[in-house]
């Protein structure tokens, strides 16, 4: 793809929704036997482009999630690359267990997106928010996990995961407007975390659309002289044990996400902390295990204390 | 002439498929093995792998080969037994059945080499998989055809029904679905755990071409697959079988759903088939 500041700005104004959908048009140009499946949510996921230009790689499944897994499964024993799509709660949850039969057990190569997860679709309810999916996917065994932090790095994960041969679950967060956290082309490798800013007090590791909350965290963090170091980790299975290691360093290390302190980025990185011999304590920062009323995607995040202000606050006090 | 000698293998082949049956199943021992489902399909499955389906008996990944996938997966017994006849699975290896470290667990798990193309036993995904590789068959413009067993049972399932109405929506004139209608399920009839009736009805209205019959009869299940072919939609086969098919002492009697087969039933058992 084109990675120019024009497409960066683009992708990020349209969100990392749509900007999935391009990505899979441009994919389909050059990888011949891809198949791009849906369940009734090709316009929620950019695909209307798709559909039209690519009928004979695309397929709607209707409004059945378990049927959807199990077709790609199909398709990918007959070696189609296939990427599967829909809202992150059906994508992961709804049709779990044909995930762990199918893509898991059986191994069969699929790369699933599930878009609009964490907290974006908050007016709608914790029908359509989804803080469950890596907690559940993580323990699927052979399914690589990664939560892009912005617009280009969704393109990124895309095609590197298309690109694989595991199966993997991209976790679309954000919404449309998201931030840019990169503004020109960069390497991406699966199971690499990125440093985007040094630092020797602390460490925050972060994913998706909290590694530009965390960037701006960081930096008031730096003027009250609490040095931070941030840390990308758009892949959280495999989690890039060394980053974890180098940030033993640290005085403290704190763990963003938009998702359930249980079982996401944070429980990753402390069931490798565990294993070490000595390692900082850390701060789990995420949605605490709990079902909240609903709201804007806004509200939602400063409720939950997932805005940089509150981060900050979090932080000290855990300092002091 | 030909449909005399055709019918004659696969009657020897299903016989050869009920030894197999009672072979892993004693050596099974205590851990038990899913006697009854496999004795329903047990005709069906010879029909498929004796003559019905396109299959290269030097190369299990043959790329042209009718695809088989056992949905109601415990009833594995029944499609090892065929696929030791087709020389996939060898007779050494079928005393494997459920031993630590086999292949041939009380599922199937994916093993080309052996023809099982499939992990299948977590029930109610199979046909999924099979409208996947229909699909695929009409995409890549290959001529093969998918053959799928579901349980009865196995239609208490939801995601049965989601791939139900999914099928005929891609128009796949190459998927055949044969649901094995035995009456029971694991803990007692249809009728006492969940009514399944008019299943002919319920698979005609979403839109598959269906047909009930004799799952026993192989020169029933030979006719409908020659005359089949040409019909231009999925075709669901409501097959009227009795669970545990074959031995008097199983049939139509849940208790060997899953079950022990000791060494005196065995013999009992390998007299009637040999006296049949």
């Amino acid at each position: 793809m084109d990675i120019s500041d024009r497409n960066i700005k683009m992708w990020s104004t349209i969100g990392s929704r749509a900007t999935f959908g391009l990505a899979a048009l441009e994919l389909a140009k050059e990888i011949d036997n891809l198949m791009v499946l849906t369940c009734d949510v090709s316009t929620s996921a950019g695909l209307d482009r798709f559909r039209k230009t690519y009928p004979n790689k695309y397929l709607d499944l209707g409004i059945a999630e378990q049927n959807m897994i199990g077709v790609a499964a199909g398709l990918a024993s007959e070696n189609f690359n296939v990427i599967t799509t829909t809202f992150a709660p059906f994508q992961s949850i709804r049709c779990c267990e044909q995930i762990k039969v199918n893509i898991g057990y059986m191994k069969q190569k699929v790369c699933m997106v599930g878009i609009a997860s964490g907290l974006a679709l908050g007016t709608l309810g914790f029908t359509h928010c989804c803080i469950e999916d890596v907690g559940i996917l993580r323990t699927i065994p052979g399914i690589t996990i990664i939560s892009p932090a912005d617009s280009l790095e969704t393109v990124k994960a895309i095609e590197a995961a298309v690109k694989s041969e595991n199966s993997s679950y991209i976790r679309l967060t954000g919404s449309s407007n998201n931030p840019i956290v990169y503004n020109k082309d960069y390497k991406f490798e699966i199971g690499k975390s990125i440093t985007l800013k040094e630092g020797k007090d602390i460490t925050i590791f972060c994913a998706g659309a909290m590694v530009y909350k965390s960037l701006e965290a960081a930096k008031i963090l730096d003027k009250k002289n609490i040095s931070t170091k941030v840390v990308n980790m758009h892949t959280i299975k495999p989690i890039d044990t060394n980053a974890i290691r180098d940030a033993c360093n640290s005085k403290l290390i704190v763990s963003i996400e938009e998702h359930n302190i249980i079982g996401g980025l944070g429980s990753a990185i402390a069931e490798y902390k565990s294993s070490l011999k000595e390692s900082p304590k850390q701060l789990i920062l995420g949605i605490k295990d709990t079902y909240s009323k609903g709201g804007s995607y806004k509200f939602l995040e400063e409720k939950h204390r997932l805005i940089p202000e509150k981060i900050v606050e979090d932080i000290v006090k855990k300092i002091d | 002439m030909e449909k005399n000698e055709n019918i004659k293998k696969i009657e020897n082949f299903a016989l050869a498929v009920r030894k197999n049956i009672l072979e892993m199943a004693v050596s099974a021992g205590a851990s038990s093995a899913h006697f009854g489902g496999a004795l329903s399909i047990t005709e069906i499955v010879s029909t498929l792998f004796a003559h019905q389906m396109k299959i290269d008996k030097k190369n299990p990944s043959w790329e042209e080969r009718d695809r088989f996938i056992l949905s109601k997966g415990h009833a594995c017994l029944a499609y090892y037994g065929a696929l030791c006849e087709i020389g996939y699975i060898s007779k050494q290896e079928l005393q494997t059945f459920e031993k630590n470290d086999t292949n041939l667990l009380g599922h199937p798990v994916i093993n080309r080499k052996l023809g099982i193309d499939f992990s299948n036993g977590s029930l109610g995904m199979g046909l999924s998989l099979g409208i996947g590789v229909a699909i695929s068959s009409k995409r890549k413009n290959k001529e093969f055809n998918v053959y799928v067993i579901v349980g009865d049972g196995e239609c208490n399932e939801g995601s049965v029904w989601e791939a139900a109405m999914a099928a005929p929506n891609f128009k796949l004139n190459n998927l055949y679905v044969i649901v094995d209608k035995n009456n029971f399920q694991q803990t007692g009839s249809n009728k006492e755990i969940m009514n399944v009736e008019n299943l002919k009805d319920k698979w005609s209205s979403f839109g598959w071409d269906t047909t009930e019959l004799n799952g026993h009869n192989i020169k029933e299940l030979y006719n409908y697959f020659q005359e089949s072919q040409k019909i231009m939609k999925p075709k669901a086969i409501i097959a009227n079988t009795v669970k545990g098919k074959g031995f008097s002492f199983s049939e139509n009697n849940n208790d060997w759903h899953h079950s022990v087969l000791t060494k005196s039933f065995y013999e009992k058992a390998l007299k009637e088939l040999l006296k049949n």
